[in-house]
């Protein structure tokens, strides 16, 4: 049962975070900060995400191929 | 129909990718072992992956739209980085491209040596699961794409006739010429599918997170473009980065000679 459950989580884990789970953080936190600013501070900051998202792949490309080059 | 076109096509080349993959695992059973058995497996998961889109169909349409867009806005931004993560390592030769004609060899030389079984009335056990699992894994990618993009537009309708499209072309495709699709350019489609992922979670996640974003809509004929431009930038850095590190003298550091073997999630989810 134990085992079952371990690879269903396993499945779902790799079928969503993937690779490398830094980068899912990333835009975790992006999002998060994003929502803060637009609901707390009233500032629209549509830039941030998409800024996130070219950092984290950058970050992500990096330290997989750090070494390699 | 002309506003449901991005959708329809983005769902079309993501569905296409997971069913060439689906195929050749369906193909290794089905030519080395025996079509009826592949087929029940087929069948099983045609059913399971139904069962799937009739529970979370519905039951995501109930959510209110905001929600909806952050929660998979985030999914789709977190599966299209690590698509594009993965086509650009590729691109750039540190990992080995996913090559649908190997990827045949490989199953075919697992599925001659497995010996053949009869269980729960299936005459050839083997055959059964490896297209069950071929075809519900990479199913639940094209389930996944269908229901996020299909509920995020308001336009299930058009999802799910860009994945059958897909599929319908890939299988005809398949059973004309009878062998792994071999020539497509899979990892020119998933780096495409990776970018449409990106900027579409980009969007929306931010519009659930609360952002309203410069001309509206239109902020997406913007953001896809330049996704793209800054990811054919990464592509060419680290192409160039590769050629160097090739090039130069083995004191210099050490040279990457061949790519990495997959050995990835790849193997489970066909990204």
């Amino acid at each position: 049962m134990m085992r079952a459950l371990k690879s269903f989580g396993a499945f779902w884990y790799d079928f969503v975070i993937g690779d490398d789970w830094q980068v899912a953080a990333l835009v975790v936190i992006a999002l998060a900060v994003t929502a803060l600013l637009a609901h707390v501070a009233g500032f629209n900051a549509w830039w941030l995400l998409p800024l996130a998202a070219f950092a984290a792949l950058a970050w992500s490309l990096h330290r997989a191929t750090a070494g390699k080059r | 129909m002309t506003a449901a076109l991005p959708l329809v096509l983005t769902v079309f080349v993501a569905c296409a990718v997971e069913a060439i993959e689906a195929l050749t695992i369906v193909l290794a059973a089905g030519l080395t072992r025996q079509w009826r058995s592949t087929f029940q497996g087929m069948a099983a998961a045609l059913v399971v992956l139904a069962a799937i889109v009739g529970v979370l169909g519905p039951t995501i349409t109930l959510l209110p739209l905001t929600a909806l867009r952050l929660v998979v806005g985030a999914l789709l931004l977190i599966f299209g980085l690590q698509w594009l993560r993965k086509a650009i390592l590729r691109a750039a030769g540190y990992k080995a491209l996913h090559d649908e004609a190997s990827a045949y060899l490989r199953e075919v030389a697992a599925a001659k040596a497995a010996p053949e079984v009869a269980k729960r009335g299936i005459s050839d056990w083997y055959a059964f699961t490896l297209a069950f699992k071929g075809v519900l894994l990479e199913g639940l990618e094209v389930v996944f794409i269908v229901i996020t993009f299909g509920d995020n537009q308001r336009n299930l309708g058009a999802a799910v006739i860009g994945a059958a499209i897909a599929v319908v072309v890939v299988a005809v495709t398949g059973i004309a010429v009878r062998a792994p699709l071999a020539k497509v350019p899979e990892n020119a489609m998933k780096f495409a599918v990776g970018i449409m992922l990106t900027s579409f979670g980009t969007f929306w996640g931010a519009e659930g997170a609360g952002v309203r974003w410069p001309g509206n809509d239109a902020a997406l004929l913007v953001l896809i473009p330049v996704v793209a431009a800054v990811c054919l930038g990464y592509a060419a850095w680290l192409i160039r980065a590769h050629r160097l590190s090739e090039a130069a003298p083995p004191a210099t550091g050490p040279a990457v000679t061949s790519p990495a073997p997959v050995t990835e999630s790849e193997e489970v989810t066909g990204r």
